[in-house]
């Protein structure tokens, strides 16, 4: 058994996350590519597989229709998408101003009170995101605890409205995206060497000059990964804006999910779904594909 | 006229633990001075108060005739150059060096003219664009260099400079570092555990031990008159006999050890006297036969290891008394005398040293 591990540890490792994520994140890609390519129908499942492997042999007969049914109806499809891109850049950079000082004094603080930090940073993972939702709507309800509060306290008279508000909305998000910023930063800041900091100001730069010109630059890793690990979710998030905002918010999310469940459409849902995610990936691709070029 | 630089009094507490205890001392303008001292003797954190990163519990720091006391690191004429190096690794060798100019706002082409004079004083001319991580250690540590003097400190503060180079590098940049401070003229405070080092670079010493500074000297002095045990022992080999003074015989001093042995020491020495008595092992000749030298008594050789230039002997005498013995191979002969089991020792009265206490 040992010289098995010995032999064969280092490729089991490797093959078997990689082999894990070929059948369960690859294949259901692939498939969604396949049920966006194949024709509606009334039955089970609700399409006419483009690809298959039946009794008649293998057959392949990809349709474009539900792309340019997308593209014929653009302007049904265009607004949810600018309200989840929006959606999404915006609470990626509040979460970013909230993160950034957090994970700075994290990363700061002694060892034992690091690991403790960390804890509570993750604590909310640990209670469903539903229901930190309707803890949420309990707080900034117009007869809500805080707006209780102020009225008791005579600072309003009449409730301020929050919920169905941006605020809302955002605070939503931040409270379920936060978690996700913080931890990328606090690796980067982490490892920041104190004494690059000393030198900084040794060298004559003040606390502003130190933050822009030494910790900023060092924490690009972090702050990429923490952007991108909230941005995408959010793009595809409609349960926090569908709970918390009005019923004006159209999101893309929400769009897939009518087309899916409502319509029954699971061809032009998928189509939708994939020009969603070649929006996020394309612009990913290129980025990393410049950082390469700019380093050899 | 007034020391260039006064420290007077430091100490530093941590809670109950005093890092930096009492210490004082003055530098003249262009010295090479070392804080010699074992891992945890508070040398790093004077060091680090003279930077101004720690703040003295007590005491008095007065540069060129101006008080420390409330001056940022930022605005200190002090710069330091740290034992990790602390380059920049997203700058340039170039903006590495550039950065402490930056900050005092001096004119682009001035910049540009002082980056390139600090360059070629570290040997680094072709290397301003390449980043720190494609770089040697030892070109590494030039980086750090140009880059500590780049502001022209009336202070440079060095944390363990050559810690993390090499052997051979590092005997090649002592001197180099020494050129160049000479050339300077900056007045340089170096922190090292290295005896050897701090002997070859410094123009004086201060011995730092639990916080105090035990002695402060040129090298030769604190190698041949230590003043503690503790200094005697840290600098270079040395062997240790507890005696008790005799009597005055003559010049001498008679000491009362495993064998009787001549010193000769201070007025101040009275009979009855517990003392110890330290002695270098090159003080001391091994002879196969007798001499009839005074300070002579027969050993056994225990151990010897050769060094190529000589060979370094343990040696037991009367009553057990261990001393380690140097003979450098400066005669054909004495390159045999490995074979050797029995011998006599004989040292001259001049080479012991005398701690009180």
């Amino acid at each position: 058994m040992y010289s098995f591990l010995q032999k064969f540890g280092r490729l089991l490792v490797i093959w078997l996350p990689l082999g894990w994520l070929c059948i369960f994140f690859m294949l259901p890609l692939v498939e969604m590519v396949n049920v966006s390519m194949s024709e509606a129908r009334r039955a089970v499942p609700p399409y006419n597989p483009a690809f298959q492997i039946g009794r008649d042999g293998i057959s392949f007969q990809p349709v474009v229709d539900n792309y340019l049914l997308i593209y014929e109806y653009w302007e049904d499809y265009l607004w949810p998408a600018v309200n989840s891109v929006k959606l999404a850049f915006f609470s990626t950079l509040y979460c970013l101003l909230f993160a950034y000082p957090i994970a700075w004094c994290i990363a700061r603080s002694n060892k034992s009170l690091q690991h403790i930090l960390l804890v509570l940073v993750l604590m909310p993972f640990w209670t469903s995101s539903l229901l930190r939702m309707y803890a949420l709507i309990g707080l900034l309800n117009p007869n809500g605890i805080i707006n209780n509060f102020l009225i008791w306290a005579g600072i309003t008279v009449t409730p301020i409205q929050m919920m169905q508000t941006d605020f809302s909305i955002y605070s939503g998000m931040i409270l379920t995206y936060l978690p996700l910023m913080i931890l990328p930063l606090y690796a980067s800041l982490v490892r920041l060497d104190n004494s690059m900091l000393e030198a900084a100001a040794d060298l004559g730069a003040k606390n502003w000059d130190i933050f822009a010109t030494i910790i900023l630059p060092l924490s690009v890793p972090g702050l990429i990964a923490g952007c991108l690990l909230v941005f995408i979710p959010a793009v595809g998030e409609f349960v926090i804006p569908a709970l918390l905002g009005g019923p004006e918010q159209l999101m893309l999310g929400k769009v897939i999910w009518t087309e899916f469940f409502r319509n029954r459409d699971w061809p032009v849902a998928a189509s939708i779904a994939i020009i969603l995610i070649a929006i996020i990936i394309l612009p990913i691709v290129y980025a990393r594909y410049q950082d390469k070029e700019g380093i050899s | 006229m007034d020391p260039f630089i006064r420290i007077q009094n430091i100490s530093k507490r941590f809670g109950k633990l005093s890092a930096v205890d009492n210490v004082s001392f003055n530098l003249e303008r262009g010295e090479l001075f070392s804080l010699l001292g074992p891992s945890g003797c508070g040398k790093t954190t004077l060091l680090r108060i003279l930077a101004g990163f720690e703040k003295p519990t007590e005491g008095y720091i007065e540069i060129d005739g101006q008080d420390m006391a409330n001056v940022d690191p930022a605005d200190r004429p002090v710069n330091i150059m740290f034992q990790s190096y602390a380059l920049f690794p997203h700058m340039s060798v170039s903006n590495n060096i550039a950065y402490g100019l930056k900050r005092a706002s001096l004119p682009a082409d001035e910049i540009k003219v002082r980056v390139e004079e600090l360059q070629r004083l570290v040997h680094l001319t072709e290397m301003g664009e390449r980043k720190p991580s494609t770089l040697s250690g030892g070109q590494r540590q030039r980086v750090a260099l140009a880059r500590a003097l780049a502001r022209r400190p009336k202070l440079l503060l060095l944390d363990e400079p050559l810690a993390a180079l090499d052997k051979k590098l590092r005997s090649e940049t002592q001197f180099e570092l020494v050129n160049i401070q000479e050339k300077l003229g900056t007045t340089f405070i170096v922190v090292t555990h290295d005896q050897e080092e701090a002997m070859t670079l410094s123009t004086r010493i201060g011995v730092m031990d639990n916080g105090k500074l035990v002695q402060t000297a040129i090298p030769n002095e604190i190698y041949e008159q230590p003043v503690t045990r503790f200094v005697a022992d840290f600098v270079g080999e040395i062997s240790f006999l507890e005696a008790t003074v005799k009597e005055r015989i003559g010049k001498h001093w008679l000491m009362d050890a495993a064998a009787p042995i001549h010193a000769i020491g201070d007025k101040n020495l009275k009979s009855g006297m517990k003392v110890s008595l330290a002695i270098r092992p090159e003080k001391i000749t091994l002879t196969p036969q007798s001499t009839g030298s005074l300070n002579e008594f027969p050993v056994d050789i225990e151990d010897l290891a050769f060094y190529g230039a000589g060979t370094q002997y343990k040696v037991i005498g009367p009553d057990g008394m261990k001393l380690k013995v140097y003979q450098s191979h400066n005669q054909p002969s004495q390159a045999n005398s490995k074979k050797l089991e029995k011998g006599f020792v004989h040292f001259l009265p001049e080479s012991i040293i005398i701690l009180q206490g």
